[in-house]
């Protein structure tokens, strides 16, 4: 799966699991940038990405992305 | 089920609508590991059970503080409802601290904490959810464990068991099987450790909705919303094929043909319900005769007639057939679950009666069961031997009904029955059923005020409460406890009628007359000048809007609610044909 086609599904998941009306996930997107993305929300989109993907993160990668393009990274390297 | 997102969805909504319609609840949580989502997901399916929770949350790890400080927020919260999730985990984590004599004590210990909560005045009144202890097995001894007392399996195992006993004990003191859920559904599915590392919460997501139903359908239970009817269809349902193309020879039952065994299996559990006292109904499609001949001579029928308190085989619609049950009943839709291996059937049912449950009975009848425990569709807050022979009482209503057509008039009607009805106050012997009346009778309830057998015997001891209970015999059986009333003084010449709830089963028999009769009775020997009743309106109570009215009792002008008054002297017995036994 392309970078890019990661990121279309993963605004699709980030929409739903946060009640959003549209997003634009970029690689530099951090939770600073969108207000319903908390530490709790952070659970729900883990656990969302990992059924949409059908990926395992591991505990470590869970507490360690520091924006969204890492997140890309992480499934892109379990796809 | 539905999933946490759902239930986020459902509470976010309901609280945007202002929370219409819902009943509020005050409900702690206090858990010794991270609660924030099992706080959601209580608060999301409370509103699918009508409740607005009003939770408070204490800061996860403080559980001792919050129980033992007298100060604390959580006493000073005074919850309805308080749900202590202490987990395996931090147990195991306690556990691996010890010495292995130390270890001996870990069961023990968390008892003693509990038991000190059940007994603690503050909560005495209130309910605690415990839940308990799903295992966790560390192989540390292999299956060896199970002959280790300091093991972890084996304190597990053990504080599981006491904490039973706890709560056969202590009134106040109500389980959520939390280790059933796991029994069910899997450590793998209860617990993502990938999550817990960040999170400090040991339920998964995917498990959150279920544990969450398990706690409020207590909660629910408690409160008097409860399953107490189940009705069937017939083919396909409680036997493989059709019984009017098969014939009985050809109908798969028992161990013989084809899946037979699925449905012995599922009238075992059916069988079950109706022990323990839930009402099982008939309503099929089908000649009357072709219908029943299974039930009477099938060798490998489980369920016999007589298990079956309305037996409905037409050819009506199931609709109607539910309709007429409801009536002979007189009970609430919502407390019926209707069962049918017909998704046509289902939707059709589910669409023209509010409130009933109707389950979606998996295509393949192997997995009915399996799904069907899932859904704990039967949930109780207590449970006593007259819970037993419901079935029968129903069954001779039906005679009555039929014997009532015999008489031109309903006075030589209930003249024939023989009534006879024993009138006592509260005792250790019918405290159960006098609670349990409490917290079940939602239609014939003036007030309804919930009360727990601590409560029932707490205003049995006291000396200023007239608290008095009815049964009722006559010639085709014994109704058993079917009444209840409890009058409090307001000043020394008023009494006020803090519950006055009867069992619907004993409408029109002159019931409420007799009972009148016996207030004012004990009223005037304890010098009370009159009495004055209160009608509180439920969603389901409002056969008895005009109860007081209707016996004779005058509106009280000046009050905020519908209040009505009663003077002692002057009244005139109510006519009725009940004969009193005094206990």
């Amino acid at each position: 799966m392309e970078r890019i086609e990661i990121f279309e599904k993963l605004n699709e998941i980030f929409v739903d699991v946060l009640d959003l009306d549209e997003v634009e996930l970029t690689d530099a997107t951090t939770a600073d940038d969108i207000e319903e993305w908390d530490s709790l929300s952070h659970v729900q989109l883990v656990v969302a990405i990992e059924k949409a993907f059908g990926v395992k993160f591991t505990a470590l990668e869970i507490m360690k992305w520091k924006n969204v393009g890492e997140l890309v990274d992480s499934i892109a390297q379990k796809l | 089920m539905q999933t946490f997102q759902d239930l986020k969805k459902i509470l976010k909504q309901a609280l945007k609508d202002g929370a219409q319609g819902l009943a509020p609840l005050k409900v702690a949580l206090v858990g010794d590991t991270a609660t924030q989502f099992l706080a959601t997901a209580l608060r999301g399916t409370g509103c699918l059970h009508g409740f607005l929770f009003d939770l408070f949350e204490a800061e996860y790890n403080q559980v001792e503080r919050q129980f033992l400080d007298p100060t604390s927020e959580l006493r000073a919260f005074d919850a309805d409802f308080i749900i202590l999730f202490q987990s395996t985990h931090k147990l195991a984590e306690h556990h691996s601290l010890q010495n292995a004599e130390g270890q001996e004590r870990v069961a023990d210990e968390r008892l003693a904490f509990v038991e000190a909560l059940c007994q603690d005045p503050a909560f005495a009144a209130k309910r605690i959810i415990c839940l308990n202890y799903p295992e966790i097995e560390d192989t540390v001894f292999g299956s060896y464990a199970n002959q280790v007392t300091s093991s972890l399996t084996w304190q597990v195992r053990r504080l599981n068991s006491c904490l039973m006993q706890l709560a056969q004990q202590y009134q106040n003191l109500f389980l959520c099987d939390l280790a059933a859920l796991q029994n069910k559904f899997g450590r793998d599915w209860l617990y993502a450790p990938n999550i817990y590392m960040s999170t400090e919460m040991v339920l998964s997501l995917d498990a959150l909705p279920y544990v969450a139903a398990r706690i409020v359908d207590i909660i629910a239970a408690v409160r008097g919303q409860l399953h107490k009817c189940l009705i069937l269809d017939l083919d396909n349902t409680l036997w493989g094929g059709v019984i009017g193309d098969d014939g009985i020879e050809g109908i798969q039952l028992g161990h013989g043909l084809g899946i037979g065994k699925a449905f012995s299996e599922f009238q075992q559990w059916v069988r079950k319900l109706r022990q323990r006292g839930i009402i099982i109904c008939v309503a099929s499609k089908n000649d009357e005769a072709t219908a029943k001949e299974p039930f009477l001579h099938h060798p490998d029928m489980i369920l016999k007639l007589e298990d079956i308190a309305v037996f409905q085989a037409n050819w009506e619609t199931k609709v109607d057939n539910i309709r007429t049950i409801q009536r002979i009943l007189n009970i609430g839709f919502d407390s019926m679950v209707f069962l049918d291996d017909n998704p046509f059937e289902r939707a059709i049912v589910r669409e023209n009666i509010p409130g009933i449950t109707v389950p979606e009975l998996p295509e393949d009848p192997a997995l009915y069961l399996e799904y069907l425990y899932s859904l704990n569709l039967f949930e109780t807050a207590s449970y006593s031997d007259a819970d037993k022979d419901r079935t029968q009482q129903y069954q001779v209503e039906a005679q009555r009904v039929q014997l009532a057509k015999t008489f031109d008039n309903e006075e030589a009607f209930l003249r024939s029955l023989e009534m006879r009805s024993t009138v006592s106050g509260f005792t250790k012997f019918n405290t159960p059923r006098v609670a349990q009346l409490t917290q079940r009778s939602n239609q014939f309830n003036l007030r309804t005020v919930r009360y727990t057998e601590a409560d029932i015997a707490a205003l049995a001891a006291d000396p200023d409460v007239i608290d008095l209970s009815f049964t009722l015999e006559d010639r085709f059986g014994d109704n058993g406890l079917i009444a209840v009333v409890i009058m409090k003084p307001l000043n020394s010449e008023t009494l006020f009628i803090d519950t006055w709830l009867m069992s619907c089963r004993v409408l029109r028999r002159g019931v409420e007359h007799f009972v009148l009769n016996t207030l004012v009775e004990r009223a005037r020997e304890a010098g009370y000048r009159r009495i004055v009743g209160e009608y509180l309106p439920t969603p389901k109570n409002k056969m008895v809007e005009q109860h007081y009215p209707d016996l004779g009792f005058i509106p009280l002008p000046d009050s905020a609610t519908a209040q009505y008054c009663l003077e002692v002297d002057g009244y005139q017995e109510k006519k009725n044909e009940i004969l009193k036994i005094e206990n």
